[in-house]
C-alpha cells in the first residue's frame, strides 16, 4: 500500500530526529522531504563530542543515517530552508519553503581552494564563537551535504570574488539569490529542536561576564577534535590546562525565573564531560553542584554509579549562588550551600561549566502553522492540527534515545494521515 | 548479459597532478578492461555524460569510477545500473599521500588493480522476494504498549494479532486510579487513557483480540511468522509478518525488601497496592481500616540497590507525588512524608513536583530510611537520616508505602548462555532468558536477547529500535523502565518498525543498519562439514539447523553482515557482491615489491560503517598517512575471513590490520558482535602464523571510530615501525 500515495510527507527539522524521523518513513517506502534551516544537516547532536552513557561518537550514527538518506532515492533534502507558509489540511498541505541561497553550487567538491583566497572572517557559530571561519567555510569537517557555504552577512560579494576566480569548478555563484519553492505534502512533522538557553540571562552564573564560565554546549565543542582548540580542554581566558572543574547543575533550569522545567539531559551530559575532563587530566578534580541526580533507567543509573566511583569527581548537593571571578588570575569562585552538611562551601577553580537547559525553538520563532504550544513554547504532544505531529525536543526536553523513539512514532503518525486519505 | 567493464578515471581535485594517469590507465588495459578512459571531471555533467554515452554506445554495463571517496557524490553517480564500484583515489590516495611520488602511484595502481578484481568477481544482487509475504503484525502483550502498538498499526491499515495473557486488555495501567499529568500545565491527574485505548482496540476491525492466550511457538522469520497460540485448551495458528514485543513488567517482589517491614506491618504497602486502595474510594489501611491520615512514601524501595534492582524505574518519583495527591486530596487535614534519594521528576514533571512542593501538606526531604517499627495500634514509626534537615528525624505514620521497582517479564526465566559460554567469559556474544514470552523457533534461543538487567532494550543511543531479532521489535517498559507518554511513543515507534519491516521484507531489502541492501547469503551446502560456526556466531539468530546440524538460512532474519561469510572455515558462504572469493582475489593481486625495495605493504581491512569513513576523514582533513598500506573495505570487521589473513601472508604481505568498531560492554559495533568476533578470529590465527613461521604480531586488530581520524596516522605508522622490527616477509616473491 505504500507506494501508490503520491503525496509524500514533510519534515521540518534536520536534527537527530528530523532525519530520523525522515528515514523511517522513506525506509517503508514513503516519499519525504526534509528542510533544515542550517546549511548541513546533523543539528545539535553534530556538536557533541559522545554521547552519554556510552561515550560513543554522534557522528557513527550520524553517518550512518547520511548513508540511509544517500542510498534512498525517497528522501529529498534541501539545506538552508525554512517553511514560510503552510496551507491546506490533512493529506493536502501546500507549503512554502524559502531556499536561502549558499552561494556555492552542487559542483562544489570540497577541494578548499576557495578558503586560502577569501579575506574575511567570522565568528565561527557551529563552535559558539570560540574560533573563527573564513566568509566562505565548510560547516564543520563532518558536514553533510559535505559543501562549502557563504555567510553572506560579511561576504563582500562581487567587491571581492576573490573565491569565484579561485574555485574551477564554477561551484561559487555570488549572485544567488533567495528562491522559493511550493511543495505539497500529506503530512507534516515538526522537528525543529532546541537551543541552548541563553546563559547570559542567568546573572548570578557570571556567564558572558567571566571568560571561564561556560556552556555544556561550548564544553562539547572544546572537548571535540573538531572543535575550536583540536579537542584540547583549556581555559577561555589564558588557555591554561584546567586542574579543577566545577559544573553547575540547573543553570536555569528548574528555575522558575528561567526555564521552570527540568531539562533531562543535564545531569548526564556533565558527568559525561566530567569523563572528558578526567581523561584529560589524570589529576583534575571536578565538582558538580546539583539539585538532584537525574539518571533515570537502567544504564543512565549505571552510568551514574561508574562516575561516582571516581574520586576525583565530587557530587555537592546545592545550588550555587553565587560566581565571581579572581581578576588577578582569572580563577573562579563558586559559592553554593551543601545542603546536606548546611555549610557554606567556596570553591576555587579554573573553569566553570554551566549545565545550560534546553529551550525549544519555537520559544521565540513560531512554526507558520497554527498548532499549540504550551507555557514554555514546545508544541503540544497532540499538535491540535489533524495530518502534523511533532517530534524530539520540540514537544519537550528529551534525549537522543527518546528524540528517536519519538522520532519513529512521527513517522507512523505521519504515514496514517496519508494512508486516511 | 555479458559483462562489460569500462574504467574512468578522474583527474580532477589534484588527482591529475598527483599520479600518473597514463600509467594508471595500462593498469587498468593489462587487467583487460574492455574500456578504459580518464576526464578532466567525471562529477560535473558532463563528465556523468560521458560515461552515460559509454553505457549507451558500447555497452559498458559495469562502470568502476576512479574518484573520489564513495562517501560523496553518490547521487551523482547513480546511473542506473547495479554494478558500480567506486575507486577512492582522491580522499583514499592523493589527499593522504605525497603528490608524484612512486608510493603514492603504485597505492593507486593497486586500488585500480583492486577495483577492477572485484568488478570482475561481482555479480548483480537479485532481491530475496518471498512468495506473498505477510503484513501482517502480532503484538504480544496487551497493556498500554501492546494496545497502543495495535491501535497504531492498524490505524495505519495493517492487520494486526493481539495476544495477551491475562483474561482483560490493559495491563497494569487498568489498576491505577489516575495517570500523572501528561498535559500542560502538568499540574492535575487524569484520568487514565487506558480505557479509551480498550476500547479503540476492540471496536478496530483491523485487530484480531485472543485474551487468556500465551503463544506457544512462533516459527519462521520476518515475512513469514507462523504463529501458534493457546487459548482455553486449544490452539490456532496465524501468520504474520513482525513481531511487537511488549510483554510488559511486573513488580518486583516487596517481600525481598526485608528492611521496610514488608510482610511484617500490614500497614507497609507497596506502590502498586496503593493504586488499588485508591481505586476503592475511601482510603483506609489494611490493619485496621483506619482512614490514611500520616502516610510516609519511602522512594527507591529495593530499588538503585546492587542487593536488589540495581537500577531505577524511572517512573516511582511521579507515581509517588500523584499518589501523595490522592491522599491530600481526599484528607485535607493529611500529612505526607516523601522520603527519596533523588527526586527524578524529569522535563515537564518538575511543574507537578513544584506544585506538590507548594502543598503544606506534603513534606519532602532526601533522606536515607534507616528502619521502621510498629506499635501495638499497628502504627508505623519511620526513622530517616541524613535528611535535609541535617539531623535524623522519626515520623509516625499510619501507613508507609514502599516505591517499588519494576522488573521486565523479560527478566523472569532461567539465564541460558550460549553452548560452550560460561559466565564470566570476556566473549558472551548474547544472553537469553527463556520466558516463554515468544517462543521463537530459533536456534539460539527462543527470546529476544537481554541487554541489560533483563530488558531487551537497543544497545545504540541513535538506534533505540535496532535489535538482535530482525522483526521482533521491543516495546514499552519490557525494553525499559519507562512512563505513560514515552511508552506510548515507544509502542508507536515500534508499530512503525515492525510495518517497515513488513514492507522492506516484501521488497527483498535488508533493514537497519543495511537497510535497502537486496543482496543475501548463499550457501554451498555440498561442502559443508556441519561445523555450526555460521549458526552460533550470527548476531540476528538468522540461521537455524536441521536434525544433522545443517545450516537453515533464513534470508528475511538476515542483516546481511557476512559475519556467517567470515566465520566459515570451508568458505562456503557468499553474496552475489561480496564473497571471500572476491576479497581474497583483490588481496592477491596487490603487488608487492622484492624484498630489497624495502617497500612493506600492509593490509587494512576496514568496516564500512565507522573506520572506512574514518579514513576518509583522514584524507577531507589532509592528513597524510603511510601509502605502504592498501585499505579494503568490509561490510563488518566480522565478516573478515581468516583464510584472507593465510592468502596475504603467503603473498609476503607484511601485515594485516582490521580496524573495527569498540567490542566489550559498550560495543559500538553495529552489527553487535562483529568486531569482538574479529578479534576473536585474530586471536586464533597464530596457529597459521606459526605453520608460515611467522610473527603473530603481523596481525593486529585496532578499534577506530569515526570520531578518533585523526589517531589513524599514528596507528598505521607504529603499526608498520613493529613490522620493521620483525623484517619483510620471508615470502616475498614465492
Amino acid at each position: 500500500m505504500a507506494a501508490e500515495k503520491t503525496k509524500g510527507i514533510l519534515v521540518v527539522g534536520g536534527g537527530i530526529s528530523g532525519i530520523t524521523t525522515a528515514v523511517e518513513a522513506a525506509e517503508v517506502g514513503y516519499e519525504v522531504t526534509l528542510i533544515e534551516k542550517n546549511p548541513y544537516l546533523g543539528g545539535r547532536v553534530a556538536q557533541l563530542n559522545k554521547y552519554f552513557p556510552k561515550l560513543c561518537p554522534p557522528n557513527c550514527g550520524l553517518e550512518i543515517n547520511y548513508r540511509r538518506i544517500k542510498s534512498n532515492p525517497r528522501v529529498k533534502i534541501y539545506t538552508s530552508a525554512e517553511v514560510e507558509k503552510v496551507s491546506g489540511a490533512e493529506g493536502d498541505f501546500d507549503v512554502t519553503v524559502k531556499l536561502n541561497p549558499r552561494y556555492v553550487n552542487e559542483n562544489c567538491t570540497a577541494c578548499r581552494a576557495c578558503v586560502d583566497v577569501c579575506p574575511i572572517e567570522r565568528p565561527n557559530d557551529f563552535n559558539f564563537g570560540m574560533d573563527k571561519t573564513k566568509a566562505i567555510y565548510l560547516p564543520h569537517d563532518f558536514a553533510f551535504p559535505m559543501r562549502y557555504v557563504i555567510d553572506d552577512k560579511v561576504c563582500k560579494k562581487a567587491e571581492c570574488a576573490k573565491c569565484v576566480d579561485a574555485c574551477k569548478y564554477n561551484a561559487i555563484d555570488l549572485n544567488m539569490k533567495t528562491q522559493s519553492l511550493s511543495l505539497k505534502a500529506g503530512s507534516i512533522v515538526w522537528a525543529t529542536g532546541w537551543k541552548p538557553y541563553d546563559a547570559k540571562k542567568i546573572d548570578n552564573l557570571g556567564f558572558g561576564k567571566y571568560q571561564n564560565v561556560i556552556t555544556n554546549m561550548m564544553m562539547e565543542r572544546l572537548a571535540s577534535q573538531n572543535g575550536p582548540t583540536k579537542g584540547n580542554i583549556i581555559r577561555p581566558s589564558d588557555g591554561k590546562e584546567v586542574s579543577r572543574v566545577a559544573f553547575v547543575q540547573c543553570a536555569g533550569s528548574r528555575d522558575e525565573n528561567h526555564l521552570p522545567y527540568c531539562s533531562y539531559i543535564c545531569c548526564l551530559a556533565s558527568m559525561k564531560q566530567a569523563t572528558y575532563v578526567r581523561e584529560q587530566y589524570p589529576q583534575a578534580q571536578i565538582f558538580i553542584f546539583y539539585i538532584d541526580v537525574r539518571s533515570p533507567g537502567t544504564r543512565y543509573e549505571k552510568f551514574y554509579k561508574k562516575i561516582q566511583q571516581d574520586e576525583n569527581i565530587k557530587f555537592i548537593k546545592g545550588k550555587v549562588a553565587k560566581i565571581e571571578e579572581d581578576p588577578a588570575t582569572k580563577d573562579i569562585i563558586v559559592t553554593a550551600e551543601d545542603t546536606q552538611t548546611l555549610q557554606k562551601i567556596h570553591e576555587k577553580v579554573d573553569l566553570v561549566v554551566l549545565a545550560a537547559g534546553m529551550a525549544p525553538s519555537t520559544q521565540e520563532s513560531k512554526i507558520p502553522s497554527s498548532v499549540s504550544y504550551d507555557t514554555d513554547g514546545f508544541i503540544t504532544s497532540n499538535t491540535g492540527v489533524a495530518g502534523m505531529s511533532a517530534a524530539g525536543c520540540a514537544v519537550k526536553p528529551i534525549d537522543v534515545y527518546s528524540s528517536a523513539q519519538t522520532a519513529a512514532a512521527a513517522a507512523l503518525k505521519s504515514i496514517q494521515s496519508l494512508v486516511r486519505r | 548479459m555479458e559483462k562489460k567493464i569500462g574504467v574512468y578515471i578522474c583527474t580532477d581535485c589534484e588527482i591529475g597532478k598527483a599520479l600518473d594517469i597514463e600509467k594508471l590507465t595500462k593498469v587498468a588495459i593489462e587487467m583487460k578492461a574492455p574500456v578504459v578512459k580518464s576526464h578532466p571531471s567525471l562529477c560535473q555533467k558532463e563528465g556523468v555524460e560521458f560515461i552515460k554515452k559509454d553505457m549507451a554506445q558500447e555497452g559498458v554495463n559495469a562502470v568502476i569510477i576512479a574518484a573520489c571517496s564513495p562517501r560523496v557524490n553518490y547521487d551523482v553517480f547513480e546511473l542506473g545500473i547495479p554494478l558500480v564500484e567506486r575507486v577512492n583515489l582522491r580522499e583514499g590516495v592523493v589527499w593522504s599521500h605525497p603528490a608524484n611520488d612512486e608510493d603514492t602511484q603504485m597505492m593507486a595502481e593497486d586500488y585500480i588493480r583492486m577495483g577492477l578484481l572485484k568488478m570482475q568477481k561481482m555479480e548483480a544482487p537479485e532481491p530475496y522476494k518471498v512468495e506473498e509475504p505477510s503484513k501482517n503484525v502480532l503484538v504480544v502483550g496487551g497493556g498500554l504498549a501492546g494496545i497502543t502498538a495495535a491501535n497504531e498499526a492498524a490505524k495505519a491499515g495493517y492487520e494486526v494479532f493481539l495476544v495477551e495473557k491475562n483474561e482483560a486488555l490493559g495491563g497494569w495501567m487498568s489498576r491505577i486510579y489516575k495517570q500523572a499529568p501528561t498535559k500542560a500545565p502538568y499540574a492535575e491527574m487524569e484520568e487514565p487513557e487506558i480505557n479509551n485505548l480498550i476500547k479503540e482496540v476492540q471496536q478496530n476491525p483491523k485487530v484480531k483480540i485472543y485474551t487468556s492466550s500465551l503463544i506457544e511457538k512462533i516459527d519462521g522469520a520476518p515475512g513469514l511468522y507462523d504463529v501458534t497460540v493457546k487459548r482455553n485448551g486449544g490452539a490456532e495458528t496465524f501468520r504474520v509478518g513482525a513481531i511487537v514485543e511488549a510483554a510488559g513488567t511486573v513488580p518486583y517482589d516487596a517481600a525481598k525488601i526485608t528492611e521496610f517491614g514488608f510482610g511484617k506491618y500490614p500497614n507497609v504497602i507497596t506502590n502498586y497496592m496503593m493504586e488499588a486502595i485508591a481505586a476503592k474510594g475511601t482510603m483506609v489501611r489494611p490493619s485496621d481500616g483506619k482512614p490514611v491520615k500520616s502516610v510516609a512514601f519511602i522512594q527507591c524501595a529495593g530499588q538503585r540497590d546492587e542487593k536488589h534492582l540495581p537500577y531505577c524505574s524511572a517512573t516511582c518519583c511521579v507515581e509517588s507525588l500523584k499518589q501523595a495527591k490522592y491522599i491530600r486530596n481526599q484528607y485535607p487535614d493529611s500529612k505526607v512524608y516523601i522520603f527519596y534519594r533523588d527526586m527524578r521528576t524529569p522535563g515537564h514533571y518538575e511543574y507537578f513536583y513544584k506544585s506538590m512542593q507548594n502543598d503544606a501538606g506534603v513534606f519532602l526531604t532526601k533522606g536515607d530510611v534507616k528502619g521502621i517499627t510498629e506499635d501495638e495500634n499497628k502504627n508505623l514509626a519511620v526513622e530517616v537520616e541524613n535528611t535535609l534537615l541535617g539531623e535524623k528525624i522519626q515520623v509516625n505514620a499510619d501507613l508507609v508505602v514502599l516505591a517499588t521497582g519494576m522488573v521486565p517479564v523479560s527478566a523472569l526465566g532461567e539465564e541460558i548462555l550460549p553452548p560452550g559460554v560460561k559466565p564470566g567469559d570476556e566473549f558472551i556474544p548474547y544472553v537469553m532468558i527463556e520466558t516463554d514470552i515468544l517462543n521463537l523457533e530459533y536456534r539460539q534461543g527462543g527470546e529476544a536477547p537481554a541487554l541489560i538487567n533483563g530488558y531487551p532494550d537497543s544497545n545504540f543511543i541513535c538506534f533505540p529500535y535496532e535489535t538482535r531479532r530482525t522483526g521482533v521489535y521491543a516495546a514499552g517498559s519490557v525494553r525499559a523502565p519507562m512512563d505513560i507518554p514515552s511508552t506510548v511513543a515507544d509502542a508507536t515507534g515500534a508499530a512503525l518498525k515492525a510495518i517497515q519491516c513488513v514492507e522492506l521484507t516484501s521488497r527483498g531489502e535488508a533493514v537497519h543498519p543495511r537497510v535497502g541492501d537486496i543482496s543475501y547469503a548463499e550457501f554451498f551446502m555440498q561442502k559443508c562439514t556441519q561445523c555450526k560456526r555460521c549458526t552460533e556466531e550470527c548476531p540476528f539468530g538468522a540461521i537455524n539447523e536441521d536434525e544433522k546440524a545443517n545450516p537453515l538460512y533464513n534470508p528475511t532474519r538476515c542483516r546481511r553482515c557476512a559475519i556467517c561469510m567470515g566465520a566459515c572455515p570451508e568458505r562456503i558462504i557468499s553474496f552475489k557482491n561480496y564473497s571471500v572469493d572476491m576479497i581474497g582475489n583483490m588481496v592477491k593481486n596487490i603487488e608487492v615489491p622484492e624484498e630489497e625495495e624495502e617497500k612493506p605493504r600492509v593490509i587494512v581491512f576496514a568496516c564500512e560503517n565507522d573506520a572506512y569513513p574514518a579514513l576518509d576523514m583522514v584524507g577531507l582533513n589532509r592528513l597524510q598517512y603511510n601509502s605502504f598500506v592498501r585499505v579494503v573495505p568490509l561490510r563488518c570487521a566480522g565478516s573478515m575471513n581468516l583464510v584472507w589473513v593465510a592468502d596475504a601472508l603467503s603473498k609476503g604481505i607484511d601485515g594485516i590490520l582490521i580496524m573495527g568498531c569498540q567490542y566489550g560492554d559498550d560495543y559500538q559495533c553495529h552489527m553487535a558482535t562483529g568486531s569482538y568476533l574479529a578479534k576473536i578470529r585474530l586471536s586464533k590465527v597464530a596457529e597459521t602464523l606459526d605453520r608460515l613461521k611467522l610473527e603473530s604480531g603481523r596481525v593486529q586488530m585496532e578499534q577506530v571510530s569515526i570520531a578518533e581520524y585523526y589517531k589513524i596516522p599514528k596507528i598505521l605508522d607504529e603499526f608498520i615501525k613493529k613490522l620493521e622490527g620483525f623484517g619483510p616477509n620471508p615470502y616475498k616473491g614465492f
